[in-house]
C-alpha cells in the first residue's frame, strides 16, 4: 500500500434536524478548493436513517460523489455505529484527506476514528492548503489560547484528518443545477451488539436566542465590574433583540452560564454587530468574533487592545454610555418597525 | 465498590501566557503551572461519585516530575491515590501517542484494581483538542461518552451508567454498560473546597511513578515523538487587527453616532 493509493478530499456530512449541518457545507466549499488544487474528487459521507435524499445538497453544495450508509441504526449519532460506518468507507475508498466539522459530533466521531486507523488528527483548524504536488495537507489552527498559530502536517500516515471550526471556511452559492455520483454503501451491524442506547432527547428552547444564531450579540466583560452591573449587557440585548455573550473571566466568576462564553474555550461567533462591552480584548475572546461583520467596542481604557479589534470604539464608561445607548435604542427601534408596517399594508393595499 | 480513574494533566494557564514574539515559542516562566481546569471537573466528579456508590477514586497523569503537583491538588479535591508516568520516553506526543501511553497506565493499574469507569476533562486548555478521551476510550475497547454535564445514575451491579450528554440545542440521556469513559462539561459541577485533611494528606502525597520500562506490553514505536503522526512544521504570531475608528465628541455625540451606525442594519430591527 502506498500513499498513491489514498485519493480525493472528503468531508463527513453531519446530520442535523434532518437537514446537513450549516459547517459540513462550508467545508463542501472549503473542499472543493483543495480537491482543485490537488485535481482530485471531492467526496462526502453521509450516515444516517432516512438520508439518503440530502445527497442532492451536497451536491448542490460541491460535492462530486457523496457515499450513503442509510439504516435505521444511524437514527441518531452514536460513536460506535457510526464509527463502524465510515471506518468501512475509508476503507473500501481510501480517502487522502477527510475533513470534520469542529463540533460535538465532529469532535467525537473524528477522534474514535484517528485512534482506529490509526492517523494524525488536528482540531480545530482555521485555514487549510494542501500542496499540489504531494497532497499534503497544511492543516493551520490557533494554539495556546490563540498566542499563536500553528501548521499541523502528518506527513506519514493516511488519509489525513482535521476538525474545522464552524463559521470559519466559506459555502459555495448553491447550484441545483450540479449533480454528481451516489454510491450506496452498507455495512452489517446489529442493534443488540450496541453498548450505548440513546434513552430520550430534549431540545432546550431558550427564550433567549441562541448565541451561535443570534444576528446581534452584546458581550460584556470584567469592565462590568459585578453581576449586577453585568445586567445592563441584558437590558440592551433585550432592546436590541439580541443574545447576551460574555469573556471568559465574567464566566469564571459566575457571573453567567459557560453557554454564553464567546471566544477559544468557548463559541465562535459572526453575528452582524458585536458588542463588547467592557471587554479588554484578549486574543482568545477576539478569536472567537473577529469575523463578526460590525465590531463595536465600549471601553473606558483608551490602550484596551479591544480597539485594535473593532470597527468602531467608544472611549468611555460603560455605565454612562450603555443607559443612553438603550434609552435612545427604546425610542428609535419602534419607529423603525412601525415604518416597516406602514411599507407592508401598503405593499398588500 | 466503584474504582473511578480520573487523567488529568498539568498544564500552562494560557490566560496569562506570554510569547516570545522573535522565536514564537512561549515563555514557560510566565506561566505558571496548574491542573488543567478541565480535569478539576472530572475528579471533582470521580469524588462525587465516590461519596453517592462508594468506592475509590484514582487519578492519572502523564508528565515531568514537577506534574507531581498537579496530582496533590487532586488529592485535596479528594481523590485516593495518584499515578503518574513520566519517561523521557513520553516526550513529544501528540493526542495518538498520549492516548496510547495513558492507555497503557490505565491497563496496568487496571490489574491491581480492575476500573469501572474512566473520567477525562472536555479538553486541556493547552493543547485544546479535546481528542485523548475518546481515543483512550477506542484502545481499551470501551464506550466513549463526550460531552457528559449529568449522572444519572451508576448501577454496577447491572452494569451500566446513564448520564446526560450535551448536544448544541439540549440534551440526549445516554444508557452505556460499564465499564466506559465520560469527558465531562465544565458545568457537570461546582468545584468544591478542599476539606483540611485533604489538603494535609495532599502535602504529604507521593504517587506511584512509573517509566516506560515499568509498563507492559509497550510498543516503544508508539510513544512519545516516535508514535506520533501529527508534527507542527511552523508557528507564526497571529496577524495584528487593523484597529477601528474611535468615535470622537461628547458622550452623547458618541452615542447619537453609534445609534446610526447600528440602525443603519435596519433590516435587524424590522
Amino acid at each position: 500500500m502506498t500513499f498513491d493509493d489514498y485519493r480525493g478530499i472528503w468531508v463527513y456530512l453531519e446530520v442535523k434536524d434532518g437537514n446537513i449541518a450549516p459547517v459540513s457545507l462550508e467545508l463542501l466549499g472549503a473542499g472543493r478548493q483543495l480537491a482543485d488544487k490537488r485535481k482530485t474528487e471531492l467526496a462526502g459521507v453521509l450516515i444516517g436513517s432516512g438520508v439518503k435524499p440530502l445527497a442532492q445538497t451536497a451536491f448542490t453544495y460541491g460535492a462530486d460523489v457523496v457515499y450513503v450508509y442509510d439504516d435505521p441504526i444511524f437514527a441518531y449519532y452514536r460513536t460506535e455505529p457510526y464509527m463502524r460506518a465510515l471506518l468501512d468507507c475509508c476503507e473500501k475508498h481510501k480517502p487522502e484527506v477527510l475533513l470534520y466539522g469542529a463540533t460535538p459530533t465532529g469532535k467525537d466521531l473524528a477522534s474514535a476514528i484517528a485512534t482506529d486507523l490509526p492517523t494524525g488528527l488536528t482540531a480545530d483548524t482555521t485555514i487549510l492548503d494542501i500542496e499540489e504536488d504531494t497532497g499534503l495537507l497544511l492543516a493551520s489552527r490557533p494554539a495556546f489560547g490563540g498566542n499563536i498559530m500553528a501548521t499541523i502536517l502528518c506527513k506519514k500516515y493516511r488519509p489525513q484528518m482535521a476538525t474545522v471550526r464552524p463559521k470559519v471556511m466559506k459555502a459555495l452559492p448553491p447550484d441545483p443545477s450540479r449533480t454528481g455520483k451516489l454510491v450506496e454503501e452498507h455495512i452489517e451491524l446489529r442493534e443488540e451488539e450496541m453498548r450505548t442506547k440513546v434513552l430520550e432527547i430534549v431540545r432546550e428552547t431558550t427564550k433567549k436566542a441562541r448565541i451561535d444564531e443570534a444576528d446581534i450579540i452584546v458581550a460584556g466583560g470584567k469592565g462590568m465590574g459585578s453581576k449586577e452591573g453585568f445586567q445592563l449587557i441584558h437590558q440592551l440585548a433585550e432592546v436590541l433583540g439580541g443574545a447576551v455573550g460574555a469573556s471568559r473571566d465574567v464566566v469564571e466568576a459566575g457571573w453567567i452560564d459557560h453557554h454564553h462564553q464567546v471566544g477559544q474555550t468557548g463559541v465562535t461567533v459572526t453575528p452582524k454587530i458585536y458588542f463588547a462591552i467592557g471587554i479588554s480584548g484578549a486574543i482568545q475572546h477576539v478569536v472567537g468574533m473577529q469575523n463578526s461583520e460590525l465590531i463595536i467596542a465600549i471601553n473606558k481604557d483608551p490602550n484596551a487592545p479591544i480597539f485594535q479589534s473593532c470597527h468602531y470604539g467608544i472611549v468611555g464608561d460603560a455605565f454612562e454610555i450603555v443607559p443612553l445607548l438603550i434609552e435612545r435604542f427604546k425610542e428609535e427601534i419602534p419607529k423603525l418597525k412601525a415604518a416597516a408596517d406602514v411599507k407592508e399594508e401598503i405593499r398588500h393595499a | 465498590m466503584l474504582h473511578i480513574v480520573a487523567c488529568i494533566k498539568q498544564v500552562p494557564d494560557t490566560k496569562i501566557i506570554k510569547m516570545n514574539p522573535k522565536t514564537n515559542t512561549m515563555d514557560r516562566a510566565s506561566a505558571p503551572a496548574i491542573l488543567n481546569p478541565y480535569d478539576a471537573h472530572a475528579v471533582e466528579e470521580a469524588v462525587r461519585l465516590k461519596k453517592k456508590y462508594g468506592g475509590t477514586v484514582s487519578v492519572l497523569t502523564m508528565g515531568p516530575p514537577p506534574a507531581v503537583k498537579a496530582i496533590k491538588k487532586c488529592i485535596e479535591l479528594g481523590a485516593d491515590e495518584g499515578y503518574m508516568i513520566s519517561d523521557r520516553a513520553f516526550a513529544g506526543a501528540d493526542t495518538l501517542a498520549t492516548s496510547y501511553a495513558l492507555t497503557k497506565a490505565l491497563e496496568k493499574i487496571a490489574k491491581q484494581r480492575p476500573i469501572d469507569l474512566v473520567i477525562c476533562g472536555k479538553m486541556t486548555i493547552d493543547g485544546d483538542t479535546g481528542q485523548v478521551g475518546p481515543g483512550i476510550a477506542r484502545r481499551l475497547n470501551i464506550p466513549p461518552l463526550t460531552g457528559v454535564k449529568k449522572v444519572v445514575e451508576i448501577n454496577k451491579e447491572k452494569g451500566y451508567a446513564i448520564v446526560h450528554r450535551k448536544l448544541e440545542d439540549g440534551y440526549e440521556v445516554v444508557q452505556s454498560t460499564l465499564p466506559c469513559l465520560f469527558t465531562v462539561e465544565k458545568d457537570i459541577n461546582d468545584i468544591s473546597f478542599a476539606p483540611l485533611p485533604n489538603m494535609i494528606k495532599a502535602a504529604r502525597y507521593q504517587p506511584t511513578i512509573w517509566t516506560a520500562d515499568d509498563l507492559e506490553d509497550v510498543d516503544r514505536k508508539q510513544l512519545g515523538l516516535k508514535g506520533s503522526p501529527t508534527i507542527v512544521s511552523k508557528v507564526w504570531a497571529p496577524p495584528k487587527p487593523e484597529g477601528g475608528e474611535l468615535l470622537e465628541g461628547s458622550t452623547k455625540e458618541k452615542v447619537e453616532q453609534l445609534l446610526s451606525l447600528v440602525l443603519a442594519k435596519k433590516e435587524l430591527f424590522q
